[in-house]
Order: C-alpha cells, then sequence, then structure tokens
C-alpha cells in the first residue's frame, strides 16, 4: 500500500464520524442554556444524577419542558420557579438561604467557630499550668530508692 | 471522669443522627403542593376517549388520586389494596394511565379488576409534571374544595391505608 493511501484511510473514519456529531436542538445556544441550568438540577429518579446527566425517562420529560419554557422566552430563574413549585426545593442542588436551611448553609461554619474556640480555650487552659520543676534531692533519692540504685549517681 | 464524658456525649448525640437517619427515606420527597390546589388538567377517560373529567368535576368529595401505569409492575402491588378500598365504598378513586398506551391500561384493568371509578389518560406526563409526580405509583389525598392534604410515593401498603391515609380521608369528610 502506497503512503498516501494509507493516510487517506486513516482519514476515512473521521470524515464518517462529522456527519454523525450533530446539535440535539435546532438551537445550539438554548440547548447550551439548557444543559447548563439542567447541571444544576436533581433527577428525582435516580437522585445521585444531575437532571442533565440522567437517562430516565422523567428527566428527558423536564429537559424537554426546560427547552421548550426557554424557547418560550421565560428566564433561568422562571424555570427554576416551575420546577420547586412541583417538585420542591430537593430538585435544587443547591438549596435557597431560608430558615429552614440556616443550618445546612451555616452549620459548618458555627462548627468551625466553636472548635476554633474550644481548642483556644484549651491551649490556654493548658499553658497556665505551672511549669515543670527540678526534683528536690528527697525526691531525687526516692526514685533512686524506687528504682533499686541505692543512691548511686548513674 | 469528666474527660470521658464529653466523648461520650459527642458519641451519643452522632448515633442520635445516625438513627434518624436511618429511618427517613430518600424516595420520600416532601410535596410542596400539599396544602395547595391540586393541578388542573383536563384529559379524555380512559373507558371513553370522547369524555373528559377535570379535577373541577370533582368538587365537594374527598376523592384518592393514584396515578399508575401497565408498564409500572408495583402498581400491580398495591393493586388488591385499592380493589379492596373500592368494594368497600369509603372513598372514590379516580386514577390517572401515566405514559402509557390505554390499550395496555385497559387490559390490565380487564384482567386484574378495576378499582377506579374513573381514570384520565395522561399519554405524554404533562399533568403528571404538574403534580410532581416522579415515581409511579403515587397517591394523592384531594379535599372537598379541591386541595391536595397528602401524598403517598410508591405502592400503598395495608399500614399506610390504615395509619394516615383512611384516618385523613374519615376526617376530611366530616
Amino acid at each position: 500500500m502506497r503512503p498516501w493511501m494509507m493516510v487517506f484511510a486513516l482519514w476515512l473514519p473521521l470524515a464518517a464520524m462529522a456527519g454523525e456529531a450533530q446539535p440535539v436542538a435546532e438551537d445550539p445556544v438554548l440547548e447550551q442554556r439548557m444543559i447548563k441550568l439542567s447541571e444544576d438540577l436533581r433527577c428525582l429518579v435516580c437522585q445521585n444524577e444531575s437532571l442533565a446527566g440522567s437517562h430516565a425517562e422523567l428527566a428527558q420529560d423536564l429537559r424537554q419542558e426546560i427547552r421548550e419554557q426557554m424557547s418560550a422566552g421565560k428566564s433561568d430563574d422562571q424555570v427554576i420557579d416551575y420546577l420547586t413549585q412541583r417538585y420542591g426545593d430537593f430538585v435544587l442542588y443547591k438549596p435557597p438561604v431560608k430558615p429552614l436551611t440556616w443550618l445546612l448553609w451555616f452549620g459548618p461554619f458555627a462548627l468551625l467557630i466553636g472548635s476554633v474556640g474550644g481548642l483556644y480555650a484549651y491551649i490556654k487552659r493548658r499553658g497556665n499550668r505551672p511549669v515543670d520543676e527540678p526534683l528536690s534531692e528527697e525526691e531525687k533519692k526516692r526514685v533512686a530508692d524506687l528504682l533499686g540504685n541505692n543512691g548511686n549517681k548513674s | 471522669m469528666k474527660r470521658f464524658l464529653i466523648p461520650l456525649g459527642i458519641f451519643i448525640v452522632l448515633v442520635g443522627f445516625l438513627a434518624v437517619g436511618l429511618q427517613l427515606n430518600p424516595r420520600e420527597v416532601p410535596s410542596p403542593l400539599i396544602g395547595k390546589p391540586a393541578p388542573d388538567f383536563k384529559l379524555a377517560l380512559l373507558s371513553d376517549p370522547a369524555k373528559q373529567l377535570s379535577p373541577a368535576d370533582l368538587r365537594g368529595k374527598v376523592w384518592l388520586f393514584n396515578v399508575w401505569a401497565s408498564w409500572c409492575a408495583s402498581c400491580r402491588q398495591e393493586h388488591e389494596l385499592l380493589l379492596d378500598l373500592s368494594r368497600q365504598g369509603v372513598v372514590s378513586i379516580y386514577g390517572m394511565d401515566y405514559k402509557d398506551q390505554p390499550g395496555d391500561a385497559q387490559a390490565v384493568l380487564n384482567r386484574y379488576g378495576n378499582p377506579y371509578v374513573e381514570t384520565v389518560v395522561d399519554l405524554d406526563g404533562r399533568a403528571g409534571i404538574n403534580y410532581g409526580v416522579y415515581g409511579v405509583p403515587e397517591t394523592y389525598v384531594i379535599d372537598k374544595s379541591g386541595i391536595i392534604r397528602y401524598k403517598h410515593t410508591g405502592p400503598l401498603t395495608r399500614e399506610s391505608l390504615d395509619k394516615k391515609i383512611l384516618p385523613l380521608v374519615k376526617e376530611l369528610q366530616q
């Protein structure tokens, strides 16, 4: 086989692939917007997947719904409102800040501040402990007795 | 002694949290629709596609709205309970055939019995989305003024009926 034929043969599958990669929706900008939004939304059927990545039928329907609402000129917030009215805050991977979620949002910081405070207090208290004093002669003798050295210096 | 109490306390609190966490069911998504009017729809009946039903037609009575489908295996599980409930005649059950072929749905009813006063057909799942349906079967309790009072996700059980749904229905019927 001649080199140019080889190059041509290698190029063939690429040419075949190029035909397949077509945009899913007619409007690629809108599709991008839909995917970006649905990445932050939870699929209710398989709850650890985003709405963008899920193959569940409900996820497909909801993506279609988002697509249609976006092409009807609705803003991202309006689409999110539409979904939370039906499925609750549960669909949002980023829950809104409200009294019910305060513990969720601020709990970790409160825990951090609390434990830093606790650590500070602990270290401070330990710092106030009396420093080790050298043993008196009598104590040294007792230690030596207990160790069985009979007062011999080591 | 005191130095052991603090870790022990923390441990007990942790165990408490974990114990509560184990009791929770992650499939049970709290519905924001409870206490809100049942979303409107106007859908064809399974028994007669020429006729339509809308929740407004059912004002003045307490009813169960059961979302099911012929492709849904766990719907078969609760079917017997629904049949039993409809025989008792305590509350009327209306069904919604969710994203299904009407022919298949009718075949299921013919074979296993029909607990529904009527079943509406939601071919494209639009009405289902408005009700926040995400896992069939789902059952809603709707009161006389058309407000959703309770939602049960997944197949009904004898326990969920006796403990939750039927007492609530009785209370709402008064």
